[in-house]
């Protein structure tokens, strides 16, 4: 179902949260909240379960207003980085939870939790405790305990970022399947950009209590709105005063048109790319990435002075009307 | 290094040992001797002291008054702790119900009966409203109940609190977005969270209430047969002297001792199978 967040905002003490944000997540889809600690994703998400109140603003789930709502009554899943797992019942249990709550017959119950056990893999683990379960297998737990009750949403505060990264990576791509069997609407709150890339069909670009940019995974990597937006999705150098992905440097040995000198520092091997830290003629430090192949051409080395070039093309964010930000990169 | 080792487990061994000659002298010997003195004229004896007319009505007045204090504190100090570790109530107010719970336990027990006696007694702020429908509250029943109940009110909210506090809150929230309501997720995960911490705040408030004396004393008649406790029969036999007499205490104090000891293992053993239960 649709979710609508219209012009929320929220205070902690003197922190503000969430400032007037507005965001529409659409039937089916799965969008990602992508931002770094403190940025407000966690708080946006949790306004939509309504296990925060929003100061001001208003949220409709399948276009019906539930800003007042408690959570328990808004039809919604919600999984929780820690697992929230109930650590005194079993994985049974856990998962049958909610449709215990909603008094489903026993054996109605009891169909539905072997079919989401097996739907996450964990059907021999069924009179296991919590604890006796390793982190991913208590996250898809979790899922399927938030599946179980057949959620008009499917809400997700950082479910992968206590997990190890292979464990975080599988599991990506079994949620990701997962969403396309089952078709519910989902926002995943994460800080991991690549998460959110692989993930996710929509990216909402969280910073310092607002969105700064929406939009597929391949509109903010490569037409980023801001100079925020263009750091926190990719590496970026700032060369000639713009910044630009260290992939889209041209780097030559002689002189090029609308080149600036630069001095080699070091020459880093990563497989199949080259990444070749730079000192700009001013001395601040820039970054080029090539292939092997463009590498091996240059024959660079540590101390060699040679041209780079941004492409005419490659606009960075700063060029387009946004406000300049300072930029960590 | 091996030296090192030697050293610090002597050193160990022998902090093991004092504490261990700690606890034998001051709680184990005691405990003992009272066990010793009250067999010591045989079993028969120390039963036929302990089911006089006057050690009877005690035993059941005990038990009396304890199984109205601790339901009532044992409900209060759920409330409470859930109040200080979940509540929304500012900062200040919490302050102050913390404050205020740790009274019972700065103020001596005879303050408090004091206390009672000054609101509740003949003349005192509600004494005359009570006393004038005929509704006895000190030097009676009632009073003692309420003296045992402000004696023995902070243990379960001072176990209980920490473990919600600990456990945090993101269990009742998954709980709530399963659709269970506030109720429903109190007693299906707060309450099986906290039951360890509740189970001994329980066993603390049931041992005080009943063994209290010096706030009960202050509020009781002290008649053999209507209004003393086992404690208070205990302490009142003590002011006698005499070897039967004596004999008649230390079978009183093994008495309350044993009932004590078996509540506490009775919800531990209650406490034990909820666990296997798992």
């Amino acid at each position: 179902m649709r979710i609508e967040a219209e012009r929320i905002s929220k205070h902690f003490g003197d922190f503000t949260a969430l400032d007037n944000v507005s965001l529409e997540v659409p039937e089916g889809g799965l969008t990602a909240l992508l931002g770094p600690s403190g940025s407000g994703k966690s708080t946006l998400l949790r306004i939509i379960a309504g296990l925060e109140e929003p100061d001001d603003g208003v949220v409709r789930i399948a276009d019906e207003d539930v800003t007042r709502r408690r959570p328990q009554d808004r039809s919604i899943g919600f999984v929780f980085q820690h697992y929230a797992a109930f650590a005194h019942m079993s994985v049974f249990e856990n998962v049958a939870f909610g449709l215990k709550i909603r008094k489903r017959k026993p054996a109605e119950t009891r169909a539905r939790v072997q079919e989401l056990l097996a739907l996450v893999g964990l059907t021999q683990w069924a009179g296991q405790q919590p604890h006796q379960l390793s982190g991913g297998q208590r996250q898809r737990m979790a899922l399927a305990r938030a599946l179980a009750v057949e959620p008009q949403v499917l809400l997700l505060d950082e479910p992968f970022g206590a997990l190890d990264a292979n464990v975080r990576a599988e599991l990506r791509r079994w949620l990701r399947r997962l969403h396309d069997e089952q078709g519910v609407t989902t926002v995943l709150v994460t800080h991991d950009q690549e998460e959110a890339m692989e993930v996710a069909d929509t990216i909402a670009v969280m910073n310092k209590g607002a969105i700064e940019q929406v939009g597929a995974p391949r509109d903010v990597y490569d037409k980023p709105a801001t100079d925020f937006v263009m750091g926190f999705l990719g590496p970026v150098s700032k060369i000639d005063g713009r910044l630009v992905r260290p992939h889209d440097v041209t780097v030559s040995v002689v002189p090029l048109d609308g080149a600036v000198e630069a001095m080699v520092k070091r020459v880093v091997h990563l497989g199949f790319e080259v990444r070749i830290e730079l000192e700009l003629s001013g001395g601040e430090p820039a970054r080029a990435q090539l292939t092997r192949a463009q590498s091996d051409e240059l024959e660079l080395s540590p101390g060699d002075v040679v041209y780079v070039r941004l492409p005419a093309g490659s606009l960075s964010a700063a060029g387009a009307a946004a406000p300049h930000r300072p930029i960590n990169a | 290094m091996g030296r090192e080792m030697v050293v610090s487990r002597r050193a160990t061994l022998s902090l093991r040992l004092v504490a261990l000659l700690y606890l034998t002298l001051l709680l184990l010997a005691p405990l003992v001797i009272v066990f010793w003195r009250t067999f010591e004229y045989g079993v028969g004896t120390a039963w036929a002291f302990m089911t006089t007319p006057a050690a009877v009505s005690a035993f059941w007045l005990s038990i009396l008054i304890a199984a109205i204090a601790v339901p009532l504190n044992t409900i209060f100090g759920v409330g409470a702790a859930l109040v200080l570790a979940r509540g929304t109530t500012p900062r200040v107010g919490k302050g102050v119900l913390d404050a205020l719970i740790d009274l019972p336990f700065i103020v001596s027990p005879v303050i408090a009966g004091l206390a009672l006696l000054l609101v509740y007694g003949q003349g005192g702020w509600f004494g005359n409203v009570f006393l004038n429908n005929g509704i006895r509250i000190i030097y009676a029943v009632p009073g003692m109940v309420i003296a045992t109940v402000f004696v023995s009110l902070p243990f379960v909210v001072r176990e209980v609190t920490p473990v919600l506090r600990e456990v945090g809150d993101e269990q009742e929230e998954a709980a709530a977005t399963l659709g269970a309501s506030s109720w429903q997720t109190f007693w299906r995960v707060t309450l099986p969270t906290i039951r360890w911490g509740l189970a001994y705040g329980v066993v603390l408030t049931t041992a005080r209430a009943l063994g209290e004396i010096g706030a009960v004393l202050v509020v009781s008649s002290n008649v053999a047969g209507s209004t003393l406790t086992l404690p208070l029969l205990l302490y009142q036999r003590d002011d006698q002297i005499g070897t039967q007499v004596t004999t008649s205490v230390y079978a009183l104090a093994t008495e309350l001792a044993v009932i004590s000891v078996a509540v506490l293992l009775l919800m531990t053993m209650f406490g034990s199978r909820r666990e296997d239960a798992r």
